[in-house]
């Protein structure tokens, strides 16, 4: 019980589930992979810092 | 591609991997702990013997037609076969027979481990070693009409206030007066000491009481009312509303699809579609076709588009750029 | 007044003993041949390392130290101290969370790694490691889950069985018995990942980062 009431969200309740068909998952599983996914997008589009320490490099190499 | 092709003989920019390193560490610690303080872990308390058979004495899953069905060698351990006993040949694919392959190395006599010797060991009850010397003497054919009876009789049967069973009157031999002892034993706590430690004092290994649970139905209650069942893709599930083994998802796939779910070798089945799948996965980089795909479907011109940009995306090392 | 040189160690300088019988010198001269001081830790990168798809694979690195480090700590305490104390708890949950992290951060790792065909130019191994490290690292879940002392681990030892008893591992490596489990599970198990994440970061450092693709190329 302590450690129940130590957390501040009690995720002690079984899951909601999402049924489609045959397909069944719990929304806790299905917000892993969907911010999963999210995160890999971000990951592709968010710039990458740096871009002048990367292009002053490039310019020292062509010298 | 050989390796001498794909060497960049480019530029290289400061990059500080050590300071990186410790970084993530940083933030995955930061992570975890905002994780722990706002929702924990889940910890749900084991089931015991003496629970399932206070909440559960009779009736479907119920601790009494459980032990009987260890005792007539009709339960799910019991007609198991490898590696606890020889009643079966176990699940096979074709010719693949592993399990009966690798034969009984973890042996329980159900009858034996789960009704007769935790009986024998109860104290000062001489009506009860006679029932069960009785028991043990009779024929085979006549234990198998004392437990026929009896396993018809249960499916009537109540629990009185004193805890003893009541069952319509029939010829069930010494099995009532076994069942009744056993019932208190399990009801008592003391069923769960007997199990574990039957052979040793200091013991690991819980296999005896957890197949015996198995068999009946107080577990799969619980894990039905914690969407852990097999049909509801339990393996990627956790208890409450926690986030389980999503990684597990194409695993627990196959067994919701025919052939795999109607079938009685379902899991060995699975495993060998999975073995083949991870195979192919370790060698992504020999597959024709696959190892294709990134190239066609060009993400990497996301990944790489500050290089294209300033190169245009031509040969890997020009001839006009100096080698730093 | 001339001072003694100091006196050589056994062996000393390698180009002048003959060395074709010491395993230690063969084995250093290997180990520094395949991966000098400035490769097993250069303080630079191509300038393609330009996205942040490439953090997630020393996320997953930093997620295994959690992991490993919450591990190390529940084990000072053994295997029920979780359940009696809130400190033990904290540390469960810690330890719980990081797995989560781990797997989330070397799915995208994966999933980066494949669109970049990073097996190309010799890397094959690479991959290779990486994706074993993956698939080992489930049974060592698994192994967690189950030395869990819960009704959790009741359920997933008594269900796993049936998968592992089908082909036959069942009859050496027993869900059910929370001893073994245990024990793979805080030695076994942990040593087999990070060998394998050891290797895959020395072959990373060895071929270095998997360049970009050619834009006009359009054969394999």
């Amino acid at each position: 019980m302590a450690a129940v009431l130590a957390s501040i969200v009690n995720l002690n309740e079984p899951a909601h589930v999402v049924h489609w068909h045959f397909f069944q998952m719990s929304v806790p599983n299905l917000l892993a992979i969907g911010v999963m996914l999210l995160v890999f997008v971000l990951a592709l589009v968010l710039p990458f810092p740096g871009a002048a320490r990367r292009r002053a490099a490039e310019a020292q190499a062509k010298r | 591609m050989s390796a001498q092709k794909l060497e960049w003989k480019g530029a290289y920019a400061p990059y500080d991997l050590v300071k990186e390193l410790c970084i993530a560490i940083g933030v995955m610690i930061a992570l975890t702990v905002v994780l722990t303080i706002l929702f924990s872990s889940p910890d749900d308390r084991p089931s015991t013997i003496a629970q399932w058979s206070r909440q559960i004495p009779v009736g479907e899953g119920g601790f009494v037609p459980t032990a009987l069905s260890e005792l007539d060698g009709s339960s799910g351990t019991a007609e198991y076969g490898p590696p606890y006993n020889h009643a079966a040949d176990g699940q096979h694919a074709a010719f693949l027979y592993p399990q009966k392959w690798l034969g009984v190395s973890h042996p329980i006599d159900t009858a034996q481990a789960y009704v007769i010797e935790p009986l024998r060991t109860v104290p000062n009850d001489p009506a009860l070693q006679s029932a069960l010397a009785t028991y043990q003497a009779a024929p085979e054919k006549t234990q198998k009409e004392w437990t026929d009876a009896y396993t018809k009789a249960l499916e009537k049967a109540s629990v009185e206030g004193n805890g003893s069973i009541k069952v319509p009157a029939g010829s069930y031999g010494p099995v009532p007066v076994m069942m009744s002892s056993l019932l208190a034993l399990a009801q008592s706590g003391g069923l769960e000491g007997s199990l574990l430690t039957s052979n040793q004092f200091f013991q690991t290994d819980y296999t005896k009481p957890l197949l015996f649970m198995a068999d009946g139905g107080l577990l799969e209650k619980r894990a039905e009312a914690q969407h852990l069942l097999g049909e509801q893709w339990g393996m990627m599930n956790e208890t409450g509303s926690y986030p389980g083994q999503s990684w597990l998802w194409l695993y627990t796939f196959w067994y919701q699809i025919e052939p795999f779910s109607g079938s009685e070798n379902a899991d060995i089945l699975v495993i060998l579609v999975m073995s083949v799948l991870s195979l192919a996965f370790v060698a992504i980089p020999f597959i024709p076709g696959v190892r294709s795909i990134p190239r066609w479907i060009p993400v990497h011109r996301l990944i790489w588009r500050e290089h294209y940009k300033a190169t245009g995306g031509g040969p890997l090392n020009p001839p006009a750029r100096a080698a730093p | 007044m001339s001072v003694a040189p100091p006196p050589k160690p056994p062996g000393g300088d390698s180009s002048k003993t003959p060395h074709g019988d010491s395993w230690t010198v063969r084995a250093r001269e290997a180990a520094v041949g395949a991966l000098p001081p400035e490769k097993l830790l250069p303080d630079g990168q191509p300038t393609y390392v330009a996205s942040w798809i490439y953090i997630f694979g020393v996320a997953t690195i930093a997620a295994l130290v959690v992991i490993v480090g919450s591990g190390v700590i529940l084990a000072l305490k053994g295997p029920a101290w979780w359940h009696d104390t809130g400190v033990g708890h904290f540390f469960n949950s810690i330890h719980m969370w990081a797995v989560e992290l781990f797997f989330f951060t070397m799915v995208i790792h994966l999933w980066g790694k494949y669109w970049m065909a990073a097996w190309r130019g010799g890397r094959a191994r690479t991959w290779i490691t990486g994706a074993v490290t993956f698939l080992i690292a489930i049974p060592a879940a698994l192994t967690g889950y189950v030395s869990q002392q819960n009704f959790d681990a009741q359920w997933i030892s008594t269900q796993a069985k049936d998968a592992m008893n089908s082909v036959g591992i069942g009859a050496f490596f027993n869900t059910t018995n929370f001893g073994q489990m245990y024990s793979w599970h805080i030695l076994l198990f942990p040593i087999a990942v990070v060998a394998l994440v050891v290797g895959h970061i020395l072959l990373v450092r060895r071929h270095g980062v998997v360049p970009p693709f050619e834009l006009e190329q359009r054969r394999s």
